[in-house]
């Protein structure tokens, strides 16, 4: 049995080593500091400025002068034609962008598993995962050019079959079916990566047992393959759940036009245009936190989920 | 690896409709990028009259002759030069500074849970564009590199992967040791913590470089004088918002620059840098990604 004394002793170790180890903290502060400094600047001092959405606010009356007047924006907001239209395009556009990019790269993942050179294989993977690094000024200016009506060489491609050329860019009915066609071309390389790598560990065993037992190739993917990639499917799902309200500002805004902002017009453009080119600020920002908002509960919602069903977590 | 399921016929038919499909996709992927190098090769009037497909008609170089001798071209192309140099090593020192005390226990330092939460909370709730413009503006950073420097310099996201990194890599023992021998904090940081980490270092000084290359909003809305636009933000302006408006350019020039080939020569160029690095970047992203799935 421990008497007292070394009990006491015992603790006093711990507490000096503890100590010894806490010496110094103040150069760990110090080391904080810059980042604390720049995140607090332009990213917690903003977030204060979101009080100009419940005012009318004046540059030259600033925060504190400014008139207040509530919800007011957010009820015009409701009221109008283009902000509830702008939120519809939104939610659709970016609601089949999720579910195309993560069906196409797990039909992607599973199709590249199946080859088995591997020079092929990475070959492949190299080319599909380029358009991810080129930023969406290279990629507009070449679709631009591409799906131009005047003998962009898609349109050229398809009067070989005597179809009339399309105005891509510029048609209500095509422009969302470009918007997520492109983007999937630019993204799905990074999710299928992802999926290999969940693919590749995998353990062996499972499938010689199933081959033992005399499953084919397309029962060990159902009963193999695809349950043990539900986690990862399950934490790129819920987490993409955060983007809802993110419909792609910078391809949007590099691809359409006046003629498409019936279909394609979402929540950041608008508030671009609102509040930066329109200069009004208070209804752009009301539009913003109200998005913000939103976000932020299914990003919260979307960790839990992959949490609780996947064991996943940021840190 | 060799299965039994293999030699069956349908799986080879399989096969072979796989290898082909994948094949198919691949060309698919590439065939933009083919065609526009095409395009910024060819003679200009054959790209005006349509006839450009895969291959240059009418070769010449002279696309990207009138490219490199446009003053506003090379201007920018500095300029963006300028800002991934600058803008990935403020970035990486001050976020590299911060993952350190950030990867400590909490034991060790008490408070380290208050100052990820800070971090974490801006991946989850953002004051917007309009606010975050306002505050560029009200401090002066407009028509200033800082303007673009600055507010990006901390990506959380980044931040959390290299916080994982040191949590993984760095032997306890090796540090403990050198507390023993009384090294101060700084010292262990310079002499241990990097040293170990330049995989890492490596990976998100490659993320922030293609950050920077690749930004340009921030370009248009902050610099209010071409001469200032990096090189995205001055392509965005001519070749997507076909806007001359900016750009102080005698007839000449403006007939040049809104040729089909010069267009496709700038967006080639804007490109190569990426498609030169992207098989090293390649490599590291596929180790991020899998650094940032990892984490417990």
């Amino acid at each position: 049995m421990q008497s007292a004394v070394d009990v006491k002793g015992q603790t006093a170790a711990v507490e000096v080593k503890r100590a010894r180890k806490r010496k110094g903290t103040w150069q760990l502060h110090a080391m904080l500091l810059p980042a604390l400094i720049i995140v607090f600047i332009f990213q917690y001092i903003p977030m204060f400025g979101l009080v100009m959405a419940f005012q009318d606010y004046e540059p030259w009356l600033g925060f504190l002068h400014s008139p207040w007047v509530g919800l007011e924006h957010f009820k015009t907001m409701f009221e109008y034609e283009d902000a509830r239209q702008v939120i519809w395009n939104t939610l659709v556009i970016s609601t089949l962008k999720i579910i195309f990019n993560l069906g196409v790269p797990l039909a992607f993942a599973l199709l590249l598993n199946e080859v088995y050179v591997m020079k092929f294989k990475r070959t492949v993977q190299t080319i599909v995962y380029l358009p991810h690094f080129l930023s969406w000024v290279i990629l507009g200016g070449i679709l631009i050019d591409m799906l131009s009506p005047e003998g962009g060489i898609v349109n050229r491609f398809l009067s070989i079959f005597g179809i009339q050329p399309i105005f891509f860019l510029g048609d209500n009915d095509w422009f969302r079916t470009v918007v997520v066609v492109t983007d999937v071309w630019k993204e799905c390389g990074f999710n299928t990566i992802v999926f290999l790598a969940a693919l590749t560990s995998i353990n062996p065993s499972l499938y010689e047992a199933a081959i033992v037992d005399g499953a084919n190739r397309w029962q060990q993917t159902f009963y193999i393959t695809l349950p043990s990639m539900l986690p990862i499917i399950i934490v790129v799902g819920t987490l993409s759940l955060g983007n809802i309200l993110n419909a792609g500002f910078d391809q949007i805004l590099n691809l359409y036009n006046p003629l498409v902002y019936k279909t394609g017009d979402i929540i950041d453009t608008y508030v671009y245009r609102v509040g930066l080119l329109n200069g009004d600020f208070s209804y752009a920002t009301a539009v913003g936190l109200f998005k913000s908002v939103i976000s932020f509960i299914l990003v919260v919602t979307g960790y839990r989920l992959a949490y609780k069903y996947a064991n996943y977590k940021i840190f | 690896m060799y299965h039994h399921y293999q030699k069956s016929l349908p799986y080879k038919l399989f096969t072979v409709f796989n290898y082909t499909l994948l094949t198919i996709i691949a060309v698919l992927c590439l065939l933009p990028l083919i065609h526009i190098l095409a395009v910024s090769f060819s003679g200009s009037a054959a790209a005006t009259a349509n006839l450009v497909g895969l291959w240059p008609v009418d070769f010449t170089l002279d696309a990207y002759e009138k490219t490199i001798g446009n003053e506003n071209f090379l201007r920018s192309l500095w300029n963006s030069f300028l800002r991934v140099v600058l803008g990935t090593l403020i970035s990486m020192g001050v976020m590299l500074c911060a993952a350190y005390p950030l990867s400590k226990s909490d034991g060790a330092f008490r408070g380290r849970k208050l100052y990820m939460w800070f971090f974490v909370f801006t991946m989850l709730f953002h004051g917007g564009l309009v606010p975050t413009y306002m505050v560029v503006t009200k401090l002066g950073l407009t028509d200033t590199i800082w303007a673009l420097i600055l507010p990006p310099a901390v990506s959380s996201f980044n931040l959390i992967l290299l916080v994982n990194f040191f949590r993984t890599s760095v032997p306890k023992s090796l540090e403990e040791a050198a507390l023993m021998d009384g090294a101060n904090h700084f010292t262990i940081f310079w002499k241990i913590y990097l040293p170990i980490s330049v995989p890492a270092i490596a990976t998100i000084s490659l993320f922030t470089m293609v950050f920077h290359w690749n930004s340009w909003f921030d370009g248009l809305i902050y610099m209010s004088d071409v001469k200032h636009y990096p090189l995205s933000t001055f392509l965005q302006t001519i070749i997507v918002q076909q806007d001359f408006t900016k750009m102080s350019v005698d007839a000449e020039t403006l007939k040049n620059l809104s040729e089909r080939t010069v267009k496709a020569a700038q967006i080639f160029i804007a490109a190569l840098p990426m498609l030169i690095v992207y098989p090293f970047v390649q490599k590291f992203f596929v180790k991020g990604i899998v650094l940032g799935a990892e984490k417990e």
